[in-house]
């Protein structure tokens, strides 16, 4: 066993780092406030080659491991979520997704794009009466000989607006069930789409986030990914990868909270001396660190397992679960140390606060990786 | 045009210095080792001019007088967009031996433009850039702030008390460089990075050459004096204490 990174590991790391530094920090809290998606930032995450990080070379990609994709992950969501949001839909949902399910024809037309930061992706699953529980899509995907007739409505979809390559699951079998769902690689700009407004959220405020309308559009047979009914498990499988992407997300939310809270208790002076001599501080600190690092290792078994091809679904599973629910206390106890600067916008610490919320919430709810989780270990 | 770059691998800035062996060597233990932020801003210029003119600049090539150690720093100038690299392999010991390493390979290379940082971050011994020009017998230009060329013809700018002097030279020469060379050193792109270790790294042995200056031992700092508070109504002994405690004014 070795707990080392590689040195290309170690430089994307920094790389990531330095971009968060350097691109994101400076003007989250005036994006946060109005729900302003971070487009120019993006152009220069999307050139670095982030959002295309770990696609093959021969598409575009940068050919990196998943272990460089968490650290990467975890160093942009210290202080803008909401950017690192773009990079787990493009890297773990979109491109994976078109990489190893995807024809020879639909990579050279799709993934090449999005794998060389020229497009972003989005994929549209949730629905308003179907969100963990994706077995009862409404969309339909009705198949009409040469293309597919879509119609119905996707929720809560990140980069809905700024994504030109959109991966849509629909039901085209209602009889079959969740056999009979297929997943369709749909160009945003087809007629009959149409977005809702910007979600006005509570946290990751400046993600793009919207409904999605379809009304009877076309996408051409060629454009379904695998099989016919082979939507749901395309579906499931993607998730799985996922689900590293918004575990070290969750991760990043907690370091960020925690750098931040530890830095503050060795300034702030209360009762003749900085807080963080007295217990009470000292102990949330030793408590937070513990779990980050926990969350993390978590978060790189499952990055290491998806990268030996070996079986990693419980893996991410409890790498997200865990990580979501350790950045929600986190980044509470953070704002605690903070006491009322904790509470202003200026110490970041309650946008984290806000943001880790999401991380319990999106890409399979706590709840839902616990059943996967027990479902793993009781299964026998 | 071939520009070389010269990288000092140095400690990170924020790194907590701790000396060991009687206050002789840096207790190098959990250091974190970067590219010498001067050269860092030296090669992002240097790469910067190779981009906007293409053809003009043929390479940008980085070195480093140091031991295998090294070699992440100077994979890390490959990853940031320098097309290959040399390694002198010997561990530096003074300004004056790391000069005479360098000058060697650019006697040999005929580079055109030659980049140093002002200064190294750990050593900041500010003397390897003018030791090159003198072993060279080529002009320098020291806290160059600005660099470029036009038609063909090199254009510097220098930092001086209050201002700036505009220099045009003639290839080949050095620039010692100052910050704002460039707005902010460049950030590696996931194909820099992962394209690295493909890019030519030539290791060579060094000549022999003894340093000049030896290191007796490194002293800390004096910690800062504690705050002393002068009563607002006692100017008198605030003044006192300035001009002769203090001795400021």
């Amino acid at each position: 066993m070795n707990f080392e990174y590689t040195e290309e590991q170690i430089m994307i790391q920094q790389a990531a780092k330095d971009f968060a530094e350097r691109e994101l920090l400076p003007g989250i809290i005036e994006r946060d406030e109005k729900g302003e998606f971070a487009k120019e930032q993006m152009k220069k995450l999307a050139e670095l080659g982030f959002l295309g990080m770990m696609a093959d070379p021969k598409y575009g990609g940068g050919g990196m491991d998943t272990i460089s994709y968490v650290l990467a992950m975890e160093e942009i969501s210290k202080h803008d979520s909401a950017a690192a949001v773009v990079m787990s839909v493009c890297n773990s949902l979109v491109n994976w997704g078109l990489e190893t399910y995807g024809t020879e024809e639909q990579k050279e037309k799709f993934l090449k794009p999005l794998a060389r930061g020229e497009k972003i992706g989005a994929f549209l699953l949730s629905e308003p009466e179907a969100g963990s529980d994706a077995t009862s899509q409404r969309t339909t995907a009705e198949d009409k000989g040469d293309h597919y007739l879509l119609n119905g409505t996707k929720n809560w979809i990140t980069n809905a607006n700024s994504a030109s390559t959109y991966i849509v699951i629909a039901q085209t079998h209602p009889d079959k069930k969740h056999k009979g769902i297929n997943a369709l690689i749909v160009d945003k700009n087809t007629p009959g789409i149409t977005l809702g407004p910007h979600e006005n959220k509570m946290g990751m405020r400046s993600s793009d986030t919207h409904s999605v309308m379809f009304n009877d559009v076309k996408v051409p047979k060629e454009n379904r990914i695998g099989d016919d009914g082979f939507g749901f498990s395309f579906a499931m499988k993607t998730l799985d990868g996922g689900r590293i992407g918004i575990a070290s997300q969750a991760l990043g939310i907690a370091s960020g909270a925690f750098e931040r809270a530890l830095k503050y208790s060795k300034e702030r002076k209360a009762f003749g001396t900085e807080i963080s001599n007295h217990q009470a501080v000292a102990f949330k600190l030793a408590d937070m660190v513990v779990k980050i690092e926990n969350a993390r290792n978590l978060c790189l078994k499952a990055a290491w397992l998806k990268d030996q091809h070996l079986p990693y679904g419980f893996a991410s599973a409890m790498a997200k679960q865990y990580a979501a629910d350790i950045a929600m206390e986190v980044t509470t106890e953070a704002v605690q140390i903070h006491g009322g600067y904790g509470y202003v916008k200026e110490y970041h610490v309650e946008r984290l606060m806000r943001e880790a919320k999401l991380t319990q919430i999106y890409e399979g709810t706590s709840e839902v990786q616990k059943i996967v989780i027990s479902r793993t270990i009781l299964k026998d | 045009m071939k520009i070389l770059v010269c990288i000092s691998h140095v400690p990170d800035t924020t790194t907590k210095i701790k000396f060991i062996n009687n206050n002789t060597a840096l207790d190098t233990a959990g250091v974190q080792w970067i590219i010498n932020p001067w050269d860092e801003l030296a090669l992002t210029r240097a790469l910067d001019i190779k981009d906007a003119q293409a053809g003009a600049i043929e390479s940008v090539t980085v070195i480093n007088v140091g031991l295998v150690e090294t070699e992440p720093t100077i994979r890390k100038a490959l990853a940031i967009g320098a097309d290959k690299a040399i390694r002198v392999n010997l561990e530096p010991k003074d300004s004056f031996v790391i000069a005479t390493q360098l000058a060697e390979v650019i006697k040999k290379d005929n580079f055109d433009i030659i980049l140093c940082g002002i200064e190294a971050a750990d050593g900041n011994g500010s003397s390897v850039g003018g030791m090159l020009s003198e072993m060279l017998d080529i002009p320098s230009v020291s806290a160059t702030t600005f660099l470029d060329i036009e038609n063909g013809q090199v254009k510097l700018q220098r930092e001086i008390d209050g201002g700036h002097e505009v220099i045009a030279t003639q290839t080949p020469f050095i620039a010692i460089v100052q910050k704002g060379i460039c707005k902010e050193p460049r950030i590696p792109s996931m194909r820099g990075i992962m394209g690295a270790r493909s890019k030519p790294l030539q290791v060579i042995e060094p000549v022999t050459a003894d340093s000049l200056t030896e290191l007796v031992n490194y002293e800390y700092p004096k910690s800062k004096a504690a705050c002393r508070k002068v009563d607002a109504e006692n100017v008198k002994e605030l003044v006192q204490l300035l001009h002769e405690e203090a001795k400021v004014i």
